[in-house]
């Protein structure tokens, strides 16, 4: 009995297996089928039928790639707006949520809610007076209105590590207050290494996010040397599939996409817990 | 006035010195979100609002027409297009869930493999939704794109997938569940992995049939993550834009595949009608509001049946 029932689950294991296996093909093939056209040349993307594995992988679409447009200076700009968002940005969130969570201030719930509220407001919403603003200051084709903002914090980070320190208990604070220590002593010091897992997570979520942001990118950047990588990369799509040039599309495409991979493979782990996360304490 | 007296007002005295400094900390900490808040949603929210009931170009002063431009809309078929064309979208809602927990289902077993498989199904969520949209339209290209060459080895002759009215929102769609399927799956593994076991066990040996134990178990139980992705696919699928710009830059064949998102991008920014673009995005934000409020109340009443 015990037996046939442990075969049992291994049959179904096995099905499992290769049902999954075929969806995951499903799921990657198109990225594979964009590394392919890639590497092909112009005709050959073409050819009938369809080659997978170019007869000759052309690699110099990856040199002539970089001097069909401005990608170099596209990924440039995308680091410089991932980057001083989510490094300032991550700083901003964290202080806030220890203030919410574990400093005395009356009225600090009401005003996190307040806070709370206003992501249900859409940013189409917000899009047009918020691009008026920043063109009477003369910030538009600049990064600033990418960065600005961004710096003042993100109410969805501030809310998840507002909810992983309630699991540190107060009286650690407060017997760090009667050895004397100063608040930003606590913060420093014992708020941030406790909840460093949590605040990495946030920080590569909410850096991936900017990376691949789109809509404000294509509000404010007009000269291509301004542009981030995704507005770039799109530029190129509408310039070369005229001249049905698909392999240097594609190229770029994959470029941009490399260094989201990276991140992904190199944090997989903390990537998938902290989405995981995301369910179940949202 | 006695001694103690004087202490016990000492103590206040210093208690509040004490507050008042851990006051004004917390005040400093969390000043730059509340500015922030303040400045770049609340500031441009309530603008948008007044924006709505003007005439504005941006060039000259708004000036005031009341309610035309709400009047506007609903007698605008571009805008009530694209309004039916977002909604229509949401379809890929339900159909990406139900993907999305069957994936989780299976996967929610002792196997080898099931990191591999997790990472796999989840690439596509980190892809940028730029690049994504570059290489599907030119998978759905109709001579020599990725998904007619599959479907001709089956024998099928594929249309021209993004050019033809009836096919560019489905087309958009699968694009869509393509991208999201991995992070709802993610989601409802997690929800799965935390239903007890036992609970299982007893239900199985009770004589509960596997559909019993799935209705009556698994799905309410995973009932809060379907809440979440259900509330956060409906705020996301309101506001789809970049797809819909890259893939069909004109708005789809016959403005088939235009968002409201897209047209209001449009009359604002390229045709600088800044206070009607204004009126169709505060209902957008009305349309939002009123549907999250709606399933939270919703789930309010009825999210905890069965549970118990």
């Amino acid at each position: 009995m015990a037996r046939t029932v442990k075969t049992r689950y291994r049959t179904g294991n096995i099905i499992v297996a290769v049902l999954l296996l075929i969806g995951g093909i499903v799921m990657i093939a198109p990225l594979l089928w964009m590394v392919s056209t890639s590497l092909k040349t112009r005709d050959g993307v073409f050819a009938l039928p369809p080659e997978w594995i170019p007869p000759v992988p052309q690699w110099e679409n990856y040199v002539r790639v970089w001097d069909a447009g401005p990608l170099l200076s596209g990924i440039k700009n995308s680091l410089i707006v991932s980057a001083t968002v989510t490094i300032v940005g991550t700083i901003t969130s964290t202080m806030a949520a220890f203030a919410f969570s574990k400093l005395r201030l009356p009225g600090k719930n009401l005003i996190f809610l307040f806070l709370l509220s206003g992501m249900m407001i859409p940013f189409p919403t917000l899009m047009i007076p918020q691009f008026v603003m920043f063109a009477n200051i003369g910030w538009v084709d600049t990064l600033l209105p990418l960065i600005v903002p961004g710096l003042f914090g993100n109410i969805m980070m501030v809310f998840f590590l507002r909810q992983y320190l309630h699991s540190v208990p107060d009286s650690l604070i407060e017997a760090a207050k009667i050895d004397g220590a100063g608040y930003f002593r606590i913060f420093g010091s014992m708020i941030v290494p406790l909840i460093r897992p949590a605040i990495a997570a946030q920080f590569i979520l909410w850096f991936m996010a900017v990376w691949n942001d789109y809509l404000a990118p294509i509000l404010y950047l007009n000269s291509p040397e301004q542009q981030t990588l995704q507005v770039v990369i799109a530029n190129f799509n509408a310039n070369y599939a005229i001249l049905t040039d698909y392999p240097l599309i594609m190229a770029a495409s994959v470029i941009a996409l490399v260094p989201v991979f990276a991140i992904f493979v190199a944090f997989q782990r903390q990537i998938i817990e902290s989405v995981a996360l995301t369910g179940t304490k949202g | 006035m006695s001694a103690s007296a004087d202490a016990m007002s000492t103590t206040r005295k210093r208690k509040s010195t004490l507050y008042r400094r851990e006051h004004l900390v917390a005040i400093a900490f969390i000043t730059l979100p509340v500015v922030g808040f303040l400045v770049f949603a609340i500031g441009p929210f309530l603008y948008s609002i007044y924006a709505s009931f003007t005439n504005w170009n941006m060039l000259a002063d708004p000036q005031w027409v009341g309610l035309n431009n709400y009047i506007q809309a609903f007698n605008d078929p571009y805008f009530l297009k694209s309004l039916g064309n977002t909604f229509f979208y949401m379809i890929g809602i339900p159909i990406g869930l139900i993907l999305a927990l069957t994936l989780a289902l299976a996967m929610n077993r002792r196997m080898p493999g099931q990191t591999f498989f997790r990472s796999i199904y989840y690439v596509p969520v980190v892809s940028s939704l730029a690049a994504v949209s570059i290489l599907w339209q030119w998978a759905y290209n109709g001579d020599f794109g990725l998904v007619n060459q599959v479907l001709d080895l089956v024998g099928i002759k594929g249309p021209n997938w993004l050019q033809d009215t009836a096919t560019v929102k489905p087309a958009l769609i699968l694009m869509a569940v393509w991208k999201g399927l991995g992070f709802s799956m993610l989601l409802y593994l997690a929800a799965l992995q935390s239903v007890p076991r036992s609970l299982m066990e007893a239900a199985e040996l009770d004589g509960a049939s596997a559909w019993q134990r799935f209705w009556h178990i698994t799905f309410p139980m995973v009932q809060p993550v379907t809440f979440f992705l259900v509330v956060t696919g409906i705020i996301g699928g309101s506001q789809i834009f970049t797809e819909i710009n890259i893939m069909t830059p004109t708005g789809g064949p016959e403005f088939s595949s235009a968002s409201i998102v897209w047209y209001i991008w449009q009359k604002a920014f390229a045709n600088l009608q800044m206070g009607y673009a204004a009126a169709m995005a505060v209902l957008l934000g009305i349309i939002v509001f009123t549907i999250t409020a709606l399933q939270f109340w919703w789930n309010a009443r009825h999210g905890h049946e069965g549970t118990e």
